[in-house]
């Protein structure tokens, strides 16, 4: 055999393997073709090697070289088929409609007001803000008493009582806890004090004998009302969004002086007034105030050295106006139908 | 509040739209709720602007098109004879009903079609202008409403007064407020300036007194420290002046007559509540001041026949009481059209006294609200004489007599503001200056007081809520006003209370239940409950749920039962919440816990699997398992099964304490339902003692925090495990707990892990056994076991069990 009928032969391999090799459908096709090609019996490379020591010396060098190459290329294209053909035999063995539906597992949910109250207790958390809680069943002196509330006074009507004893009531506002607190720990205080209060309101869509109310509360020496603006106004761009405008209202509590009530800018009509708003163009949002010196006082702390302010809010009503629902006696019913809407 | 927009302009002429009177007060005095047009039949009309117009030839009318905001130009029949192009007049869209009850409709006129009207003064029952329709000079776009550029008829503006300013109850309070605000000066009303002069000197004394013939007393000074009373003779009851009737109707009223109006026009302009009665119907010449006996009775305005007790304050006649003081006045002595002689009551009653008089009858009134509230005190005279002159002269008769029993209250307590102390609270520092100018724009007397420019404040008598140094500080933020000072947040010492503990499992036993697939419910603890065993709500909203829960699960239950009635029987709910039970302490026993209640499909339906196995009472089990390990982290969890009487699957054991238990809950349910499982687990008491006892504190006893211990890591194996399964024989007496504590005993250090993972009963095996298997897994940390140590441990498992519990092999 001469050097050129021998590269011709080599060439004519070159050019057949892709072809043969892409043409196999199953791993045993595959096996028969690899066999063919690179099989140490009848395989046509090995003929080739077999043949190329029949070649004259001069003219071993280049053929061996090309063989070598063209036996490298079909080696290549052999591993790559083959790796094709195991995947694909192990997928579709049967063939998969892979627009079936997953295998799910239930789905919980949190609260829609619990939501709510994670979303205040996360931006608070990093004014470095820490959870205080306290007594449902609560003594009158620290639901009113202690919080300056004169006995028997119109303020009184603000808060209709359910009574468990004379002096023992469910308590009306979480800010029992502001008392308890400061009687516990040593300013600066920094807390949060979420819970479930009581009214003596019929449920109606608006209103709820039980629901949930945030207090927040700080005290230390040199607390201000600007601090109180400052940190409200922060929370409210951080909840609402970082344009949300505030205002300050005067407003009255027994347990702060001043006292205030704090709106953001209606988000539905832009101040403009509407429906959401009552026409005024702003939402209320809580109400603040800095702590009374007689609220200090009854916790055994000195009013002129340390100040301090506090805030309540209601996340109900937020929820209610966040999800649209139209009822607050939905938030009670625990609906499954109702309680999936809110998966997070 | 109810405050009349042209009322509070004859007390201060302000000049302000109603809109800059509501955002003034909002922003510095209380909460304006919301503005009330009192012409709301003008509310439709809108300003109209003629783009061209044209006669309609032979008539006085013209053909002209309009443009009311729409987008739409109307064509418009007018027959006015001054209608001008580019000109703004008020307009009817059709569809709008004209204050004389006519409805514009559509029409044509003289084949011309008019789509609504341009209208006139007159139309607008603005006047009796005849001269055309009534042109208006705005620069308002097309379309805007007619009374925003042509602001007509008094407007209502709704103030929320909050029980700490019963001043800002009368035009008078809240013109007062305005005057500070705006620098504009406070003026008695126009209607006040020609009021008769008296001539009767003002009679007075500490108990009793005459006057006009009419003798007063008080019984005690405690319950009403002044009582003042004028008698006006000649009287004619009639229609009320027209003044008089929209001022009374401008707060909502009804006008009534002369003599009422005139008292009300005291009430609402003043603040101060007086009563008018019929001379000629009182039993005797005197009134006296006094508690009601028991068994007395008095038929009230309302008509209703009240039982008095001495807790009440009453106003008596010779014989009888004949009004119910500081709330109703009675039928008795009502004044009526044939009135002549009339005794006006001018009074301040004991705020508590009144407040507990209007709650024993049930009744609040316009003047108990005042009187509960506080009055002006310091204003009584003022009134008696005003309301004597109004009262004479709206009814043409002749002040006869005036008598005042008490005294004004002596000044109020002065109290020290320090510039200092102002900054210090508000974050911002005012002049001392200002801050007394801006106290003495609301009635304050001040002086300077003392070093650093402190001042001594003495409170008008009207202003019952300045006490203490920082009740005027408040007055000087919100005077300035609350936009005024800062907002920089700033720095802040980190706080010493740590995270609540029970705060804490909450949000660990939240994360895993709704992981497990549960929704959080927040239902309300009120249940049926017995009184023996459940604390009672004193005054509870339905009698059928008057106490508090004892347990979670009772809440979740009935919360399942409403799912069942809406057909959702698929259902997983839990909550974290309180429950109470009675105590021999001060307060109920108050504990945190957590529930959780499943019923219904383990898993959601997948093609896979069209009917998804149900919960049972392993699921139940393994739940209650995962939620001890999170509420009680640390401690060693066991189930033990709960005893009979219990009436619980399980009850679930932390570090030898009973936490909680298992059980399958019996619902209200239907056929259909799934059985419904509940785990309960208490998290800890909430502690409800005094922290301290009042005016002190009990810091530096709060002990740390429990740190856990941290999980110590375990080195990998590197040698190869041995398995193998037993299954054993097991009779139903015998528990398989039982089985596993031998096999665990006698396996050795060597067992690593057994599992029970197969029960069976039937074919094969005997009535009352069980073929139970174990898989159990032997590894030895430093060898491979060899084959005859295997086969070792079966023997030695084997005879263990059967020696221990004669338990035996399966044999296949
Ligand atoms: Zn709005």
């Amino acid at each position: 055999m001469t050097l050129s009928e021998f590269l011709a032969s080599v060439e004519q391999l070159a050019a057949d393997a892709p072809a043969q090799i892409a043409a196999t459908a199953t791993l045993d096709e595959w096996t028969a073709v690899r066999t063919a090609l690179v099989g140490r019996q009848a395989g046509r490379i090995t003929d080739l090697m077999t043949g190329l020591a029949a070649l004259p010396k001069e003219a071993k060098r280049e053929a061996g070289q090309r063989v070598n190459a063209v036996k490298a290329t079909i080696e290549a294209a052999l591993d790559a088929r083959q790796a094709a053909l195991e995947a694909a035999a192990q997928g579709a063995s049967t063939p998969l409609d892979r627009s079936m539906p997953g295998r799910a597992h239930w789905r919980g949910a949190v609260h829609p007001v619990s939501q709510v109250i994670d979303e205040v207790v996360e931006i608070f958390r990093e004014l470095g803000f820490t959870i205080a809680l306290g007594p449902e069943a609560e003594g009158a002196w620290y639901n009113f008493g202690a919080l300056n509330f004169p006995a028997d006074h119109p303020a009184m009507d603000m808060h209709d009582t359910l009574y468990l004893g004379a002096d023992q009531v469910l308590r009306t506002h979480t800010s029992p806890v502001q008392v308890r607190t400061l009687q516990q720990y040593p300013p600066p205080v920094r807390i949060l004090a979420p819970g479930n209060v009581y009214r003596r309101d019929f449920f109606d869509p608006s209103h709820a004998p039980m629901f949930a109310q945030v207090e927040g509360l700080v005290v230390d020496e040199g607390v201000t009302f600007a601090d109180l603006k400052a940190t409200l106004s922060h929370f409210a761009r951080r909840f609402f969004g970082a344009e949300t405008t505030t205002r300050f209202r005067p407003s009255f509590f027994p347990f702060t002086e001043p006292s205030a009530e704090m709106d953001v800018r209606c988000g539905v009509c832009r101040g403009a007034g509407c429906g959401v708003c009552k026409q005024s163009g702003w939402i209320e949002i809580l109400g603040a105030g800095m702590v009374h010196p007689a609220v200090l006082e009854a916790a055994g702390l000195d009013s002129e050295t340390y100040t301090g302010w506090a805030f309540g809010m209601g996340p109900a009503r937020t929820a209610l106006s966040r999800h649209g629902i139209p009822d607050i006696r939905i938030l009670y019913d625990s609906d499954v139908r109702v309680l999936d809407q809110f998966v997070s | 509040m109810n405050v009349s927009h042209a009322w509070l302009a004859r007390f201060v002429p302000h000049g302000r739209s109603p809109e800059a009177i509501r955002d003034l007060l909002t922003a510095h005095v209380a909460t304006v709720e919301g503005l009330e047009s009192l012409r709301p039949d003008l509310v439709p009309f809108v300003v109209g602007q003629v783009i061209a117009s044209e006669k309609i030839p032979e008539t006085k009318l013209s053909y002209n098109s309009v443009d009311d905001g729409s987008g739409t130009l109307l064509e418009v029949v007018c027959g006015a004879p001054n209608v001008t192009v580019g000109a703004k007049y008020p307009f009817a869209r059709t569809g709008t009903t004209m204050p004389g009850g006519l409805v514009i409709e559509k029409r044509k006129i003289r084949g011309f079609t008019s789509n609504g009207m341009l209208c006139s003064a007159r139309e607008l029952g603005l006047g009796e202008d005849h001269d055309g329709i009534l042109t208006l000079e705005t620069s308002a776009a097309p379309g805007t409403p007619f009374l925003e550029v042509f602001p007509t008829g008094d407007v209502r503006i709704v103030v929320d007064v909050l029980p700490n300013r019963p001043d800002l109850l009368s035009h008078r309070g809240v013109a007062r407020e305005v005057a500070a605000l705006t620098g504009v000066a406070l003026q008695m009303p126009e209607e006040l300036a020609a009021l008769p002069a008296l001539t009767a000197a003002v009679v007075r004394g500490g108990q009793e007194g005459t006057a006009g013939g009419i003798t007063v007393r008080i019984a005690d000074r405690a319950d009403c420290p002044q009582y003042a009373a004028a008698v006006i003779e000649g009287m004619a009851v009639g229609p009320s002046p027209a003044w008089l009737r929209a001022a009374v109707e401008a707060v909502g009223g009804r006008s009534i007559n002369n003599l009422v109006d005139a008292t009300n026009y005291l009430l609402h302009g003043f603040g101060q509540p007086v009563h008018a009665f019929d001379a000629a119907r009182l039993g005797g010449a005197t009134l006296e001041v006094r508690r009601a006996r028991a068994g007395e009775t008095l038929v009230t305005l309302d008509g209703a026949s009240r039982t008095l007790a001495p807790n009440m304050l009453v106003i008596a006649d010779g014989s009888a009481p004949t009004a119910l003081a500081g709330v109703m006045g009675g039928q008795g002595s009502e004044v009526t059209e044939s009135t002549t002689r009339v005794v006006l009551e001018v009074a301040e009653f004991a705020p508590a006294l009144v407040r507990t008089t209007r709650r024993a009858v049930g009744l609040s009134t316009d003047a108990s609200y005042r009187f509960e509230r506080g009055i002006d005190g310091g204003a009584l005279e003022e009134m008696l004489k005003i309301g004597a002159a109004l009262l004479a002269q709206v009814g043409g008769g002749k002040v006869t007599g005036l008598v005042h029993l008490g005294e004004a209250p002596s000044a109020r307590p002065v109290v020290t503001v320090r510039p200092a102390r102002v900054a210090a609270v508000l974050g911002d520092a005012v002049p001392a200056a200002e801050i007394a100018a801006l106290l003495t724009s609301v009635g304050c007397a001040v002086a300077a007081s003392g070093a650093n420019g402190a001042l001594a404040v003495t409170p008008p008598s009207w202003r019952h809520d300045i006490h203490r140094e920082v009740d005027g500080i408040e007055e000087v933020a919100r005077l300035r006003g609350f936009e005024r000072l800062p907002d920089a947040l700033q720095g802040a010492r980190p706080g010493t209370v740590p995270d609540h503990p029970l705060w804490v499992a909450y949000r660990r036993l939240r994360d895993a239940l709704v992981a497990e697939g549960a929704h959080e419910v927040r239902p309300l603890p009120f249940v049926r409950g017995e009184d023996a065993s459940h604390v009672r709500v004193r005054n509870p909203l339905a009698e059928d749920e008057p106490h508090l829960r004892r347990s979670l699960l009772e809440s979740l239950a009935r919360r399942a039962e409403y799912n069942l009635t809406r057909m959702q029987g698929d259902v997983r709910l839990f909550e974290v919440g309180a429950v109470f039970r009675p105590s021999s302490a001060a307060l109920p026993h108050e504990e945190h816990r957590v529930a959780a209640l499943v019923m219904g499909s383990r898993r959601p339906v997948h093609f896979s699997e069209p009917q998804p196995p149900a919960y049972d009472a392993w699921d139940a089990k393994a739940l209650g398992e995962r939620m001890a390990a999170v509420a009680h982290p640390g401690a060693v969890v066991t189930l033990r099964a709960a005893g009979e009487a219990t009436g619980a699957l399980w009850e679930i054991v932390a570090d030898d304490q009973v936490v909680g238990e298992i059980r399958q809950l019996a619902l209200d349910a239907p056929v259909w339902a799934r059985p419904a499982f509940g785990i309960e687990l208490m998290l800890g008491a909430m502690p409800s003692a005094p922290v301290a006892p009042p005016q002190s504190h009990a810091h530096g006893t709060a002990t740390s925090q429990e740190r856990r211990a941290p999980v110590r890591f375990r080195t990998l194996p590197t040698t190869p495990a041995a398995e193998f399964d037993l299954a054993l024989l097991v009779p139903d007496a015998v528990e398989a707990a039982a089985v596993e504590a031998v096999l665990r005993e006698a396996g050795g250090a060597l067992l690593e892990r057994c599992v029970l993972f197969d029960e069976f009963r039937g074919t094969g095996v005997a009535e009352g056994f069980r073929s139970l298997a174990w898989r159990l897994t032997f590894r030895h940390p430093e060898r491979t076991l060899k084959e005859k140590e295997i086969e070792g441990r079966r023997q030695q498992l084997l005879s263990a069990v059967e020696t221990r519990l004669d338990v035996r092999p399966r044999v296949a």
